[in-house]
């Protein structure tokens, strides 16, 4: 499933664009992108991530976002963290991929906090929301008890103003234009009652 | 010609209990971990830690909070480690939590000299409840202060007797922006060399902002 997600989205992304991806789901979508066909950036401050490394490759001191250790392409650069979230606010980031808890009807996201429970970490999400070009949420349609996951109003508290651009789940993909989701595609195999039933916002089709 | 010093000799000159401490490093990478070994082993206490992590259990930062010499920690992402969880819920620890953006752009403004910025990330949100905010341009901005810091420990890989630092890969993160921000600056460094031996081209941070250096006896 997530790698059917994964190869969605990155059909979303177009050939020379900074592409910032988020840990889970939108790690895969690396896989399902042409070589070097975007350059991806990493907010700990690498432009030019490349493929994992081999044993011989390892270095302990290069590693993306999500701690794992990477290799870089030919004319990757580095930069510090202040300069690494300036290029994200800025605007010079084309597209940022991330997970998340909850979406709402008019694409507003939720990924960061869950009430109730302790909330230690928020990284880098609303900075990448505040400013990146174009939003593309993957996650699972339903969460594991098979609620919903889009949703008319949020439960859990939002990340940010701005809405996402595209949801792609496992059933289909969704655009957001003027705050509403619009589908976009439904996987295959999927009926649009199917989706209805699995999805508590409203969407245009 | 910068001093250089014993990991335990700039921490006993430059902290003090109650000092707000600037530490290097996106998780362990970058980490100045001899620097952090010596502060476990000082008697320093009730610190404010601002740093993107609290280490891992027991591991870097994450000794230094077991050991209860951190009450305050001001990062993005703590999550990694469950010490800082139970730190909090036994009433020892107090946890400032900001976006990793703003938190970078914070140590920025407090060394470039700013009364603080507008910054549209997490308007709106439960993390901008309380701030200043202010619409600009049709958008929602929220006022952030500049991050300040009494010491800061730093990680960089080559050093010239000036205190002219270059960094290696992602090992550089907040360790540059840091170094603006602090007071005091200890550069945890790899290699010590001559005064001009390291073109003014690649030169991440000038030595203006460094005090004291520390070569690495700990590495990942």
């Amino acid at each position: 499933m997530k790698e059917l997600i994964a190869r969605r989205a990155a059909r979303l992304l177009k050939s020379g664009w900074v592409v910032n991806l988020g840990i889970g789901i939108p790690t895969l979508v690396s896989r399902y992108v042409d070589e070097g066909a975007v350059f991806l950036h990493s907010e700990n401050g690498v432009l030019g991530v490349g493929p994992p490394p081999t044993p011989a490759q390892l270095d302990v001191n290069l590693i993306d976002a999500g701690k794992r250790p990477i290799t870089v392409r030919p004319g990757a650069a580095y930069f510090d963290s202040a300069q690494s979230f300036a290029m994200i606010r800025g605007g010079h980031v084309d597209a940022a991929v991330l997970g998340a808890l909850q979406v709402d009807g008019r694409g507003i996201i939720a990924n960061w906090a869950i009430p109730g429970e302790l909330v230690l970490g928020v990284g880098g999400a609303m900075d990448l929301l505040s400013g990146v070009r174009s939003v593309i949420v993957v996650m699972s349609h339903t969460t594991r008890d098979g609620e919903p996951k889009i949703v008319s109003e949020l439960t859990l508290p939002k990340s940010s103003l701005r809405p996402a651009d595209y949801i792609v789940t496992e059933l289909a993909t969704f655009r957001v234009r003027e705050s509403v989701l619009t589908l976009e595609e439904l996987m295959e195999g999927v009926s649009l009652d199917d989706l209805r039933s699995r999805t508590a916002a409203a969407f245009r089709t | 010609m910068i001093r250089v010093l014993s990991a335990e000799e700039a921490v006993a000159e430059v902290l003090f209990d109650g000092a707000t401490l600037m530490v290097g490093g996106f998780g362990l990478v970058g980490k100045p971990l001899t620097l952090v070994r010596a502060l476990n082993a000082s008697a320093f206490k009730d610190l404010t830690v601002i740093s993107n992590n609290l280490g891992e259990p027991g591991k870097g930062l994450g000794e230094t909070l077991r050991l209860g010499k951190v009450r305050r920690a001001i990062g993005s992402y703590f999550t990694t480690n469950p010490d800082v969880a139970a730190a909090v819920i036994a009433g020892k620890l107090q946890v400032t939590l900001i976006p990793q953006g703003t938190m970078a752009e914070a140590m920025r403004a407090a060394g470039a000299g700013l009364g603080g910025f507008y910054t549209p990330t997490a308007a709106g949100t439960r993390l901008a409840e309380g701030k200043e905010t202010r619409v600009l341009r049709g958008r929602e901005y929220v006022l952030e202060e500049p991050l300040h810091a009494d010491v800061a420990l730093i990680r960089a890989h080559r050093a010239d007797e000036l205190g002219n630092l270059v960094y290696w890969k992602s090992a550089r993160n907040f360790n540059p922006v840091m170094a603006t921000a602090a007071k005091t600056v200890v550069a945890e460094v790899d290699e010590i060399v001559e005064v001009g031996a390291l073109d003014p081209e690649i030169i991440v941070t000038p030595h203006l902002y460094v005090d004291r250096l520390v070569i690495a006896k700990e590495r990942l």
